[in-house]
């Protein structure tokens, strides 16, 4: 078995898997369960812009919840103004894409380098924070929407069917709408990857210079990859905005963005489904830890519900002990037991046969 | 008259009070090869990074068919048809061989044919066997012959060679130079190198470096007999 053909069934496995989560989910969870697993997605697809720009443009990117929350706060102002939900979706994608062409621009056309871009980016994403945190007062307002300061955005109106206001897309309709999102963006993204331009970008994040040296401006192709991330955490923020009909400036804090890198560090850098399995699996236990309020004084149940603690020790051991993340690491160990078994094949054979093999 | 392929005028480089490169004017026919060869730090290094946009000079200009491209971006002069091999094997390590070619064949191969480019071309550097490979983990000259792939994949008009032969086992130095003077039946070269025994094989012009600046240019016997050569530079090894 080759490499190829354990991507496609890498890739048939998504498909399959993903397709009956889709499917199936709302018929035997509870809508309680729903919800939550539609934040689970939301989340999945913001991780996903990460996984790219990081783990394939090599751009170590503090700022996606800054493209996520103005997707998030994009859509609800115009929403707010214009009632019908079709322009204010592709706003929240093409604004946040803009911002980030924009910074992106500025970053890698005036060749700052890898740690600059980390600070910078983190940054943007605080003055952000700060400037939306202060616009409580009423004559801060974009039209008809308040931006309320630290109060956030509340009663966002739903998404609705392209052109048909009054067909609202209900909470089952998220989940699906949310689900099948994201699989169409993973499954867009591979061929973005498997294409030309993204075989270069990965060329330049291998090795930039050679890349330059080769004739490709590793300026255009980052700038290039950076917007389509930035336009990917844009949408994850209206579907956000939309999930809980509210937004406030929390979106755009410190805790916010490092918990996208957490996702990216756990489950794979240089994957796709690594950062989708590492976001899940830690805003299950995320939850689970939160749901367990401390009911005894023991030292222990105080610990385990204090959940900013619990994450921080996961991310620490991650990173010294499985430093490539959870899917590369298992992808090596499964790679380990093939190579083991055709080695006791090999060895099973005659001499003479093992020569041949 | 045309244009030579390159010139150079009175190109500099300085870094802070050094000056790496002073007032260099060189100039190479279409189709030539020349060597350069000089002790370590005599600027040869430098001064091919300013010829491919890696550095940009500090004083003086190159002419790449007349066209100034001094302040050119290093992706710009490339596409204009200069490409470097350079002298630490500059390759996409955690690529396959197969990969590493491709990335290099696809920016002027149309994507109908470029699969045929690269496997003409693991064929010509013969590494076919080794295609599926990832570069890092090759042997040092195996590296090396990846890098001439990538730099020939891109078909350029005119080829630098830093060092080609640098730590390669004196059966690949021989088919390296054969390489070159195969590549030289098409393609203007200029080749750095320390290894004399690969510059008699291959060489027919020599420039020779000291300082920062060019001490002599002539043909390469008149250079191994140079007496100013041999006292800066060749000592002992011209002689063997």
């Amino acid at each position: 078995m080759n490499a190829r053909t354990l991507n496609f069934l890498g890739m048939g496995l998504v498909g399959v898997i993903g397709v009956a989560f889709l499917i199936l989910t709302p018929r035997f969870a509870e809508l309680d369960a729903v919800l939550e697993l539609t934040i689970y997605m939301i989340m999945a697809i913001l991780a996903l812009s990460l996984a790219l720009i990081w783990g394939y443009g090599g751009i170590l990117c503090f700022g996606q919840s800054a493209f996520f929350g103005l997707g998030a706060y994009t859509y609800a102002i115009a929403m707010f103004n214009i009632g019908e939900s079709t322009v204010p979706l592709l706003l929240a994608i093409a604004l946040p894409a803009a911002f980030a062409a924009l910074l992106g621009y500025f970053v890698f056309y005036g060749r700052i380098s890898d740690v600059y871009l980390g600070v910078i980016t983190l940054t943007v994403t605080l003055i952000l924070f700060n400037s939306v945190n202060s616009t409580a007062g009423p004559e801060f307002h974009i039209g008809v929407a308040r931006l309320g300061g630290f109060n956030g955005i509340p009663g966002i109106p739903p998404l609705n069917y392209p052109g048909n206001r009054t067909a609202v897309i209900d909470l089952e309709g998220m989940f699906y709408l949310s689900t099948a999102a994201l699989l169409a963006i993973y499954f867009g993204l591979r061929l973005l990857l498997a294409s030309r331009f993204g075989r270069i970008i990965v060329g330049i994040r291998e090795n930039e210079r050679r890349a330059e040296l080769l004739g490709y401006d590793p300026r255009a192709y980052k700038l290039a990859i950076f917007t389509i991330g930035g336009a990917l955490a844009g949408f994850a923020g209206c579907l956000f905005a939309n999930w809980g009909n509210f937004v406030s400036p929390t979106i755009f804090g410190l805790a916010q963005s490092a918990q996208i890198i957490i996702w990216v560090i756990v489950g794979g850098r240089g994957t796709l489904i690594g950062p989708i399995v590492g976001c899940i699996g830690i805003q299950w236990l995320t939850t689970a830890l939160g749901a367990n309020q401390p009911s005894g004084s023991d030292w222990w149940t105080r610990l385990l519900a204090n959940a900013p603690l619990v994450l921080g020790i996961i991310l620490v051991a991650f990173v010294l002990l499985v430093p490539k993340g959870l899917v590369p690491t298992l992808g090596d160990f499964g790679q380990w037991l093939l190579r083991a078994r055709t080695r006791r094949t090999t060895s099973a054979l005659e001499p003479k046969q093992a020569e041949e093999r | 008259m045309a244009a030579p392929l390159l010139q150079t005028r009175d190109l500099s480089m300085h870094f802070g009070g050094v000056k790496a490169v002073r007032n260099v004017n060189f100039t190479l026919a279409e189709g030539e090869l020349r060597c350069l060869i000089g002790p370590n730090g005599a600027g040869k290094s430098t001064f091919f990074k300013m010829l491919t946009g890696q550095l940009e000079p500090s004083q003086g200009q190159v002419l790449f068919r007349g066209h100034d491209i001094s302040h050119a971006h290093a992706h710009e002069i490339a596409r204009l048809g200069i490409g470097i091999k350079t002298q630490v094997p500059n390759v996409f390590d955690g690529l396959s061989v197969r990969e590493n070619i491709w990335l290099a064949a696809t920016r002027i191969h149309p994507s109908g044919r470029v699969n045929d480019v690269v496997d003409e071309m693991l064929e010509r550097i013969d590494l076919t066997g080794a295609a599926e490979r990832l570069v890092g983990q090759l042997a040092h000259g195996q590296r090396q012959w990846v890098e001439l792939g990538i730099v020939l994949s891109t078909d350029p008009e005119l080829i630098l060679l830093d060092e080609p032969a640098a730590g390669m086992t004196h059966e690949e130095v021989y088919k390296t130079a054969e390489l070159v003077r195969e590549i030289n039946r098409s393609k203007a070269l200029i080749v750095v190198e320390h290894d004399m025994q690969f510059i008699r094989m291959i060489a027919k012009q020599v420039t020779v470096f000291n300082q920062g600046s060019v001490l002599v240019e002539d043909a390469v016997e008149n250079i191994l007999r140079n007496p100013l050569v041999r006292d800066i530079y060749l000592g002992k090894q011209a002689v063997a």
